[in-house]
């Protein structure tokens, strides 16, 4: 029991890996700011839910590779005119499909994401729920095998 | 048999087995693309290499996709630091030269690389039959989701981008797109 328990997880850490490049990632460390600290908080609060497709899972925020910092500057400037959040990440959608968002939306088979978590603790509460039943039951009430 | 324990162990068995059967249909570093089937960004994009006659376009030219309606369009990003895309220079401009006279237009679009190193690495590799454009803050690039290079995009005749190659585009398979995409473009 406990071996299946800690197979899914392992098997489960294995199957959440991410996407990588096939090509080599340049990256560019220059800053590319404005002096306006507002946008610059919507730039970094947007681009700190996309993700970077040419890094192992990081946001756009955080990855210096230059593609990253090109949609970051594209993020600025859409909201810049005047763009929502939402409308922003839309666009993004509409570019990558919804991979580029780091958290899913929760529908279809994105609903596992959600739920396997959930499924994972009821699971282990039930485990160790069964366990502690089995060490506190007098060895004479236990059933014979 | 214990058909309790054989009940709990297949509850969290089978989830992992459904996991894996749909990852391993696909493959993991490719981002599944949203745009095939849909029209094509546009673009407005100076030439930087003229590419050779009778395909060339004069340095400076805006290559627009506005004015390429009516032709199937073949647009394949680069950059002279991506290695994969040594491996299919030479057969695309192959296939351009074959493709002469025909409604097809070939677009080189340079990614997040400058016009010095792609003109220097185009002269290294003997040359481009077609022309390629700059894509100076790789907004096109972005538009058209990429996420490396090379990346190739088949752009029908109706404006709508009909397929995708991801990694060096195989000359077999650019002529097979072409061929069945001119062939939908002259029927009626």
């Amino acid at each position: 029991m406990t071996r299946v328990v800690l197979g899914t997880l392992v098997a489960l850490s294995l199957a959440w890996t991410t996407p990588s490049a096939r090509a080599q990632v340049r990256t560019d460390t220059t800053p590319r700011t404005t002096g306006d600290s507002a946008l610059e908080a919507r730039t970094s609060a947007v681009a700190a839910q996309l993700r970077c497709p040419v890094c192992q899972g990081l946001s756009i925020q955080d990855s210096p590779s230059e593609l990253a910092q090109s949609m970051r500057s594209l993020v600025r400037d859409q909201l810049a005119q005047g763009k929502t959040p939402e409308q922003v990440k839309a666009y993004f959608v509409s570019k990558y499909g919804e991979w580029i968002l780091l958290t899913p939306a929760p529908h279809g088979f994105n609903l596992l994401a959600y739920a396997i978590p959930v499924l994972i603790v009821l699971g282990g509460g039930f485990f160790i729920l069964l366990a502690v039943r089995r060490w506190t039951t007098p060895a004479s009430e236990s059933p014979s095998a | 048999m214990n058909w309790r324990r054989a009940g709990i162990a297949a509850v969290f068995v089978i989830p992992v087995v459904f996991v894996f059967s749909r990852g391993m249909k696909t493959d993991p570093r490719e981002i599944p693309s949203p745009l095939p089937g849909n029209p094509a960004p546009s673009f407005a994009l100076a030439v930087f290499a003229p590419g050779q006659p009778p395909l060339e376009r004069p340095i400076g030219d805006t290559v627009r996709l506005a004015d390429l309606k009516g032709r199937v369009v073949v647009l394949n990003f680069w950059a002279s630091w991506c290695l994969a895309c040594r491996d299919e220079h030479a057969g695309l401009s192959e296939v351009a030269r074959g493709y002469v006279g025909k409604p097809v237009q070939f677009v080189g679009s340079l990614y997040q690389d400058t016009p010095s190193n792609g003109t220097q690495w185009i002269a290294e590799m003997g040359g481009q039959s077609y022309p390629s454009v700059n894509d100076p803050k790789a907004l096109t690039a972005i538009d058209y989701g990429l996420y490396g290079v090379p990346e190739t995009f088949f752009i029908a005749a109706d404006g709508k981008i009909a397929r995708k190659i991801t990694g060096p585009a195989p000359p077999q398979v650019v002529r097979h797109i072409l061929d069945s995409l001119i062939a939908t473009t002259g029927s009626p």
